[in-house]
């Protein structure tokens, strides 16, 4: 086999691999908080603690002999309630204040969740195996290719682009825009906005869930495995700019095949590489790659 | 737009109330000098040092309206550099002190250039971003002691004649350094560079329409506020004899925004007072292990739900005075 630039191959493509999963990973978050924030006017500090809740209610199914398959579904919807019902009692409260207060009220949810989560189980992790199905991979030749990789790569981008065409294709999404560039002239038109709001919430949240779900087998369920991830993709979120959803999967997907990119040729930098590229779009564009200045 | 700070209605309705600020700092005072014949005097220093810390974070949330989310950055890499030029080049602590504070005042410098060029929401996460990279550089770089931090730094002799490793003389200086600090923000937030500051608050585009340069006027606050914080990093340093990756973390960002949130946004004694309840709540719930991280949660949803004027706002609301 050939080398690239003294790497072999296996290594690049193994670690590239491993920034399209990161990549998924924050395309689903970063889609959720574009989501959440494009209707709400709320940046979810809580976004990582319950792609937490996601992996851990995966978890807890497990004990109850409910698998990987059907979870995958009752996972983001459990958590989409406890979403619904934060939004019920406290979010709502909020919309009339400044946005920042949102983002504090959000931090000290996150805080509750992971603490309370941390009381019961520690901070180290949880083992959740891989469905029988996916196990195993493929030798493509130039690498070899797991799965249950290729299958979250794949979930991530139908999802992804699945609600990026139900906001920007269709009546309901068409619905949803006109609420957020105007909410009062659409509730005129006898349209439920703060039902909309609310379940726009339990929607992102539960997308935050399934990508919680979907990393359970990957990583190990761990109390604090969304505190550290959500910083990174508010970074994201700020390259990308929040006013795109289709910004937000493709900087998602982009970022994390960069990250994997700096893990063979510089990995000292791979843990800050994101938030260089931060620095640097803010100096550049500072409405970020698919923001529209303020 | 709506507030982040909510300003207590400050009519003043008996003749005390115009003398509220004097009164309450001479309280202060006797509070600082009485306290240590009943109160661990480490515990009061920790408390004295985030003192600082929340009211430099206060100068830039309470008086310009911008929430940084990443002050662990100015607080960590001061205590670093403090904790490095003591230990290290053997500074005198007054040195030091200037090292981790000069450190800070650069870090400020750069990283406010960056984050002011987005507001509200993104402000916030741009500045928790650029702390969470330099966190990173702290794990990594060689000079920090990656998850040891730099241990066992001597306090020295302040000027060549204080022996800081006596208790009370340490404790001593820190009183000095929290009340000057303490003047000195109070004298910005009452000089005519304050009030551009308020007015930038309360309406960006109008200060600009007025003819002000509103973001050379932010980065000078931030780059203040930065420096700040580096003294208090700088003198948490000396006070505990260690620099370690906890005063970088983004939950000692999280945990400054508590302080000054519960203390009261925007009011000048609010971030102390809040500073003081917080290292004493985590002092005697330390048994408790991550109640401690739930309860402070709890504080953070109670304060923004019931209370958005934190404590001391309450009680000047309702003392029509200023505080």
């Amino acid at each position: 086999m050939f080398d690239f630039l003294g790497i072999p191959p296996q290594a690049l493509f193994g670690q590239l691999l491993l920034g399209l999963i990161n990549g998924s990973f924050y395309a689903l978050l970063s889609l959720g908080l574009a989501v959440i924030f494009g209707m709400l006017n709320i940046i979810n500090f809580a976004h990582g603690a319950q792609y937490m809740m996601g992996a851990f209610v995966a978890f807890f199914l497990l004990q109850f002999g409910i698998g990987y398959w059907p979870a995958l579904i009752i996972a983001p919807v459990i958590v989409g309630i406890t979403g619904i019902i934060i939004e019920r009692l406290f979010l709502q409260r909020l919309y009339q204040l400044d946005h920042l207060y949102g983002l504090l009220l959000t931090f000290g949810l996150a805080l509750i969740i992971q603490g309370l989560f941390r009381h019961q189980y520690g901070s180290s992790g949880l083992p959740y195996a891989m469905p029988a199905q996916l196990t195993g991979g493929h030798n493509l030749g130039f690498m070899f290719l797991p799965n249950y990789r290729a299958w979250v790569v794949v979930l991530s981008v139908v999802v992804c682009f699945g609600t990026w065409f139900v906001i920007e294709k269709t009546r309901l999404g068409a619905n949803l825009r006109a609420a957020t560039e105007n909410p009062t002239l659409v509730r005129a038109f006898g349209i439920n906005v703060p039902r909309m709001i609310t379940l726009t919430y339990g929607f992102g949240v539960g997308l935050a869930a399934l990508a919680g779900v979907m990393a359970a087998p990957i990583y190990s369920v761990n109390p604090l495995m969304g505190a550290d991830l959500i910083i990174v993709v508010f970074a994201v979120v700020v390259i990308g700019g929040m006013g795109s959803i289709m910004g937000a999967i493709l900087t998602g997907f982009a970022l994390g095949v960069i990250e994997g990119l700096t893990k063979v040729f510089f990995p000292e930098a791979s843990n800050t590489v994101i938030f260089v590229i931060m620095v640097i779009v803010l100096l550049w564009r500072p409405a970020g790659l698919f923001g529209r200045a303020a | 737009m709506a507030q982040i700070t909510e300003q207590a209605d400050i009519r003043p309705r008996h003749g005390l109330a115009q003398w509220s600020e004097q009164i309450a700092f001479a309280v202060l005072i006797v509070f600082l000098i009485i306290a240590p014949s009943f109160i661990y005097p480490v515990l009061l220093m920790k408390a004295l040092c985030f003192a600082i810390f929340a009211c430099a974070f206060n100068l830039l949330i309470g008086y310009v309206g911008l929430l940084s989310f990443g002050h662990a950055l100015f607080f960590g890499w001061s205590s670093y550099v403090c904790a490095f030029a003591a230990k290290r080049w053997g500074f005198p602590p007054e040195l030091a002190i200037l090292a981790g504070t000069g450190a800070a005042a650069v870090l400020g410098l750069v990283a406010g250039a960056i984050a002011i060029r987005r507001q509200g929401i993104y402000f916030a996460m741009i500045t928790l971003a650029l702390a969470q990279m330099m966190y990173f550089f702290a794990l990594q770089a060689p000079f920090t002691g990656g998850e040891d931090g730099i241990q066992a730094v001597p306090r020295g002799y302040l000027f060549g004649l204080f022996n800081l490793a006596d208790q009370m003389t340490m404790y001593a200086f820190v009183v000095v350094v929290f009340l000057a600090c303490f003047l000195l923000i109070y004298r910005i937030i009452n000089s005519p560079f304050g009030e551009v500051l308020k007015a930038i608050r309360e309406n960006e585009p109008r200060a600009i329409s007025l003819g002000y340069k509103t973001d050379r006027y932010k980065l000078v606050a931030f780059v203040l506020s930065a420096t700040l914080a580096g003294v208090a990093g700088s003198t948490k340093a000396l006070v505990f004899q260690l620099a370690s990756l906890t005063d970088v973390h983004w939950t000692m960002s999280g945990e400054v925004v508590l302080m000054t949130l519960l203390g009261g946004l925007g009011t000048v004694f609010g971030p102390a007072v809040g500073a003081f309840i917080i290292v004493a709540m985590q002092s005697y719930l330390a048994g408790f292990g991550q109640w401690v991280t739930v309860i402070q949660g709890g504080i953070f949803v109670v304060c923004v739900l019931l209370f958005r004027r934190g404590i001391v706002g309450v009680i000047a609301q309702a003392l029509r005075i200023k505080l």
